[in-house]
């Protein structure tokens, strides 16, 4: 027994001082990064500051319920749904083709021809180009100069998202194709199938989930995207806010942030609900 | 004739040489079983004839065509007319047995009818039948990630059958399998093959199982072609030659488990 207890190694963990030290790294790297920022978090607990951010936070509660309110916060609500989803829908008519065409895996020229590589990587390559294009302008910018070209509502909000999360959307769905396992579309390719059928036999039983689910996230992150852009003109809950926060009036403030917290609620259960049924 | 590869040699992008100078012609419906130790280049042999991989020398002719002067969608039709059985069978887990073989025809058919088999099965007898051959009919609606492997190889199977290619290539195509099924699923291959007039070429890491299913054996090592015979001539000198430095346990142990088996080793 004693022999086993000799042998024994000890408990310390060898790699407790290497994790140690890149935390420390990290703090001191992060450290001059928020005095860069202006931030100081203790100045938010100094008593007066305390004093007017309680103050400003009790009118928050409780949330208007006026009913003249509500009408116009659901019509409202509604607004910023529409333009984020038709934004979506409208950025994913753009980015499908994107995606397919930036997507390695599908690539038939990998099987050869051979004299076809070079063609398939320019095409890539220029694919790539345009979306990083398309989503390098933040979608806030787009929708101020198509406000300034269309006019102010909605429809200046619905081309913005459009274009940037074509962008994105191009970006991510090609990489997370080529995330997916190769081989089971490449040996449709092999057996003389096209691109499209190979994607839709080969890749997209791998990946639908993922797609789905990445789709989803960014409908959530239009429809605040669309709130943003109601502050500058687009329409919907921003420009509610714009208002409310202007008019100093923080009961209606906090109903409309309750529809922003129901609405990302939402998102989450309809792509919660979706990965089960694509499971 | 089905396949002529003349004087074939391939080096790898990385500098690996995997061919050297493989002469071989296997005339329309013929059965020739690939043997030799692994990396002696049979999976690359394979994938030249299949027209999916070119020879750095030499030529390679695929059924009467030589895959690497074609236009796009010449060789697109060509490799339609090539069955492939891979070693790991290739189907996505959460995709419906029906729709995986149904897959064996994507380069016959159209995008219409590919899209529109996508949603609802378009040929759901015709699978079927495919999959009745290797015993898997009544699993015919179930996703592949409720088989098992070995089940999984016989859909990767059925659906080159469903293909009906011209040319059969099979890369392993029983290594998964235990003994029994592993004999069964190649009795079908073979009569495919007898059935439709079909070449058949086949990698096979079971000598015993080569010796019996195909009348023509090929001993592939390090990149070249060592032997070219019938089956008959096939003696344990040459297979120990061919093999030697592997280890003998690894290419028995398939058929160690048959009952029925006679070696014909020791006939010759």
């Amino acid at each position: 027994m004693s022999a086993v207890a000799a042998v024994r190694p000890a408990l310390r963990d060898p790699a407790a001082a290497r994790r140690l030290g890149w935390a420390i790294t990290a703090l001191v790297l992060l450290w001059p990064l928020g005095r860069l920022a202006d931030f100081h978090p203790a100045t938010l607990l100094a008593p007066s500051n305390l004093q007017v951010l309680g103050t400003f936070l009790a009118g928050y509660l409780p949330p208007s319920m006026a009913p003249d309110f509500l009408r116009e916060l659901a019509t409202a609500t509604l607004t910023t749904l529409a333009i984020a989803t038709a934004g979506i829908a409208l950025a994913f008519v753009i980015a499908v083709p994107l995606a397919i065409a930036a997507t390695r895996s599908l690539s038939v020229a990998a099987i050869g021809p051979a004299d076809g590589r070079w063609r398939g990587r320019l095409l890539r390559q220029a694919v790539r180009t345009v979306t990083v294009l398309l989503r390098s302008v933040p979608e806030i910018v787009w929708a101020l100069l198509f406000v300034r070209a269309s006019g102010l509502g909605p429809a200046a909000g619905v081309l913005a998202l459009a274009i940037t999360y074509g962008g994105m959307l191009a970006k991510v769905y090609s990489e997370i194709l080529e995330s997916a396992d190769v081989r089971p579309a490449r040996a449709l390719l092999q057996a003389g199938s096209g691109r499209l059928a190979a994607l839709c036999f080969g890749l997209l039983p791998l990946a639908a989930d993922e797609l789905v689910s990445y789709t989803v996230y960014r409908w959530e992150c239009a429809v605040r995207a669309a709130v943003v852009m109601g502050f500058v003109g687009a329409g919907g809950l921003g420009q509610l806010m714009d208002q409310a926060i202007k008019g100093f009036v923080p009961a209606e403030a906090s109903s409309i942030s309750l529809v922003f917290f129901a609405l990302v609620l939402l998102a989450d259960a309809i792509s919660l609900v979706l990965r089960k049924v694509l499971a | 004739m089905t396949l002529h590869l003349d004087k074939v040699g391939v080096v790898h992008a990385n500098g690996r040489r995997a061919l050297a100078g493989i002469d071989l012609v296997v005339a329309a419906g013929e059965r020739v079983a690939l043997i030799g130790p692994s990396g002696a280049g049979k999976t690359t042999l394979l994938r030249v004839a299949a027209a999916s991989l070119r020879p750095t020398e030499g030529h390679a002719n695929v059924l009467d065509a030589d895959p690497w002067t074609l236009g796009a969608g010449a060789l697109k039709a060509l490799r339609a007319r090539v069955g492939f059985v891979h070693q790991a069978p290739p189907i996505p887990p959460r995709q419906r047995v029906v729709t995986a073989v149904l897959a064996g025809r994507l380069g016959q058919w159209g995008l219409g009818r590919a899209l529109r088999s996508w949603v609802a099965p378009a040929d759901a007898a015709g699978a079927r039948d495919a999959l009745a051959r290797v015993g898997l009919a009544e699993r015919l609606f179930e996703r592949c990630d409720q088989l098992s492997g070995g089940q999984l190889q016989r859909v990767a199977v059925a659906r080159t059958l469903y293909q009906a290619p011209r040319l059969l290539l099979a890369d392993e195509p029983v290594s998964a399998l235990d003994a029994t099924t592993a004999d069964a699923v190649l009795r079908e291959l073979v009569a495919y093959s007898e059935s439709a007039g079909a070449t058949f070429v086949a990698s096979l890491h079971a000598v015993d199982l080569a010796l019996r299913w195909f009348p023509r054996i090929a001993g592939v090592r390090d990149g070249v072609v060592m032997f070219d015979l019938p089956a008959a001539q096939v003696t344990p000198e040459r297979l120990a030659a061919l093999y030697a430095g592997e280890v003998a346990a690894e290419r028995e142990r398939p058929v160690q488990s048959l009952p029925h088996v006679t070696l014909p080793l020791g006939s010759t």
